[in-house]
């Protein structure tokens, strides 16, 4: 679906990006991971042919971006950071009015309208004006004219930004409900968010490519299986002893202890949980929980940009 | 034409679901009304003639600067607030965004011209004038107000900023309408070029009565250049 080889993107004498290369499949729904001014934004942009590249190479379903930017624009759908949207307009209204920007011939558009709102949950706020929704709301509209003309790419940027944990709960099941029907590229700060809705990660820093893979690639890339939590019933300092002997731990820290009920923290090299509640319950303790760490993609991701831990 | 018109359609409604329009328009109306009794009914008695082509040197200023107000957010606020990402994204060419904007904004244009109709018929009942006169004069205000309007919108897509967009506009429009007092103090061949640039030389003709082709083809030309350059700058920016 997007083919990017070499691409980059200079503002006067400013690299934003520099030699970026990947590829997208259709289907995929990719995270596109960064610190900001890394360059998410530029190359989003010129994926959703807003910007031109400076050089490099964008070919997205089998057209060029520099050669036919409009057979690009037909196929895409594209939501900034901010949703372009008209204030003054009832919703209905403008997503009737970007549907037909957007090539619907005049008899569906009522259905594709019906469609993008249904999708994003927004059929009952139809006849309501655009400023007098709530912050949420607009970037739900937003969605919806991303995906009003159904697309065969979306390119999300920044979809849950400044949405409160509600929100952002409500638009990640929204994005989460666009797999398989179109190729979604979104990018985002609050990585849990992230890790949750995508099938595979693109990471950038300094607008160059330093990662890419599935959450697990990534991981193991960083030659860390990164922390486990374990909850579990038993006294702590056999348990910890015995899971010490695990191959594969590299420390164990205790971060609870509530009479016999025992959370731990066990750092280990990889994704060794099967071993550890082998061990366990071989030894006849009473396992509640065993999970990876639930920061552990914030983790990858420090480590990869910053060569730190969370 | 399809995309034209939906841009233009939109951009109208705009105009006509918001305030910012309607107190243009009411502000626009009072000043030249204003301005018809002070300047082109009073004083010594006048022929029906007179009267009217003073109306019309009035209302082709105040038409300006009302088309300097209604072009100023055209760009800018689309950039300002982000939605212009909407129309880059969209399989939309540049010229089509500018010719859709344009048009709305000469409509809404029309509708003041249209509300200051009660003065040549107020001229009409108390003394005696030519339909051709007021057509003509009509004519040459649309003109005035197109060619302003399309000045105005190169200036809001040279910045993001409705103010700065506003008064590098007015600044142009004056510069254009006023050259002709520079044309006094150059030698020739610049008299004659400065002087054939300044629009009230050639608004002049319609505001008696008079339609020529040259002067329509100066006010063509001008809309078209600037309307040009702002197509141009649009597409300039997804290079930068």
């Amino acid at each position: 679906m997007i083919q990017v080889d070499g691409l980059s993107k200079y503002y006067g004498e400013h690299a934003a990006i520099k030699g970026l290369s990947f590829t997208i499949q259709s289907g995929e729904v990719v995270g596109f991971l960064g610190l900001n001014g890394a360059g998410k934004t530029t190359t989003l942009k010129v994926l959703g042919c807003v910007l031109l590249p400076t050089s490099g190479r964008v070919i997205v379903d089998g057209f060029d971006v520099t050669r036919d930017p409009h057979e690009i624009r037909k196929r895409i759908g594209y939501l900034p950071d901010t949703p372009p949207v008209y204030d003054e307009m009832t919703v209905g209204s403008y997503l009737a009015f970007v549907a037909k920007l957007r090539g619907v011939a005049d008899a569906n558009v009522a259905n594709f309208v019906a469609d993008a709102e249904k999708k994003t949950a927004i059929t009952d706020k139809h006849d309501d004006i655009i400023s007098t929704l709530s912050h949420g709301y607009q970037q739900r509209v937003g969605l919806a004219q991303a995906l009003v003309h159904k697309p065969k790419l979306l390119i999300l940027d920044e979809p849950t930004g400044g949405l409160d944990p509600v929100q952002i709960v409500e638009m990640r099941e929204v994005i989460k409900a666009l797999k398989g029907e179109h190729t979604v590229l979104v990018s985002s700060h609050i990585l849990g968010e992230i890790s949750q809705v995508c099938d595979r990660y693109l990471v950038i820093q300094g607008g160059e490519l330093i990662a890419q893979g599935t959450e697990a690639e990534l991981s193991n890339k960083l030659g860390s299986g990164g922390p486990i939590e374990i909850d579990c019933v038993g006294a702590a300092g056999p348990v910890i002893e015995l899971l010490k002997k695990v191959d594969g731990v590299v420390d164990i820290t205790m971060v609870k202890l509530d009479g016999q009920n025992l959370s731990l923290h066990v750092d280990a090299k990889n994704d060794i949980r099967p071993q550890l509640v082998k061990a366990l319950v071989q030894a006849d303790i009473g396992v509640l929980r065993v999970d990876r760490a639930a920061h552990r993609l914030e983790n990858i991701f420090l480590k990869l940009t910053h060569g730190k831990d969370a | 034409m399809n995309t034209v018109l939906l841009i233009a359609r939109r951009e109208l409604g705009a105009y006509l679901r918001t305030m910012s329009g309607y107190v243009i328009i009411a502000v626009l109306l009072f000043l030249d009304g204003l301005a018809f009794n002070a300047f082109a009914v009073a004083g010594t008695a006048k022929k029906s003639s007179e009267v009217l082509a003073d109306f019309f040197f009035w209302t082709s200023g105040i038409g300006m600067a009302g088309a300097v107000f209604l072009s100023m957010r055209l760009i800018a606020e689309e950039r300002q607030t982000g939605t212009v990402q909407l129309l880059y994204s969209s399989p939309v060419h540049d010229r089509e965004i500018v010719a859709g904007k344009f048009l709305a904004a000469l409509a809404f244009l029309c509708l003041f011209y249209a509300g200051t109709a009660y003065m040549p018929i107020l001229v009409a009942v108390y003394g005696k004038i030519s339909l051709g006169h007021v057509l003509s004069g009509y004519l040459g205000l649309i003109f005035v107000g197109a060619a302003s309007l399309a000045v105005g919108l190169f200036g809001s897509a040279l910045t993001k900023s409705q103010v700065v967009a506003a008064v590098s506009s007015g600044v142009m429009c004056v510069a254009l309408t006023m050259c002709w007092i520079v044309a006094k103090v150059v030698d020739r061949p610049f008299t004659e070029i400065i002087t054939g640039l300044a629009w009230f030389g050639h608004f002049e003709p319609f505001r008696q009565g008079l339609v020529h082709l040259k002067h329509s083809v100066y006010f063509g030309l001008v809309t078209f250049v600037a309307l040009f350059a702002a197509t141009r700058v649009l597409e300039a920016r997804r290079w930068r």
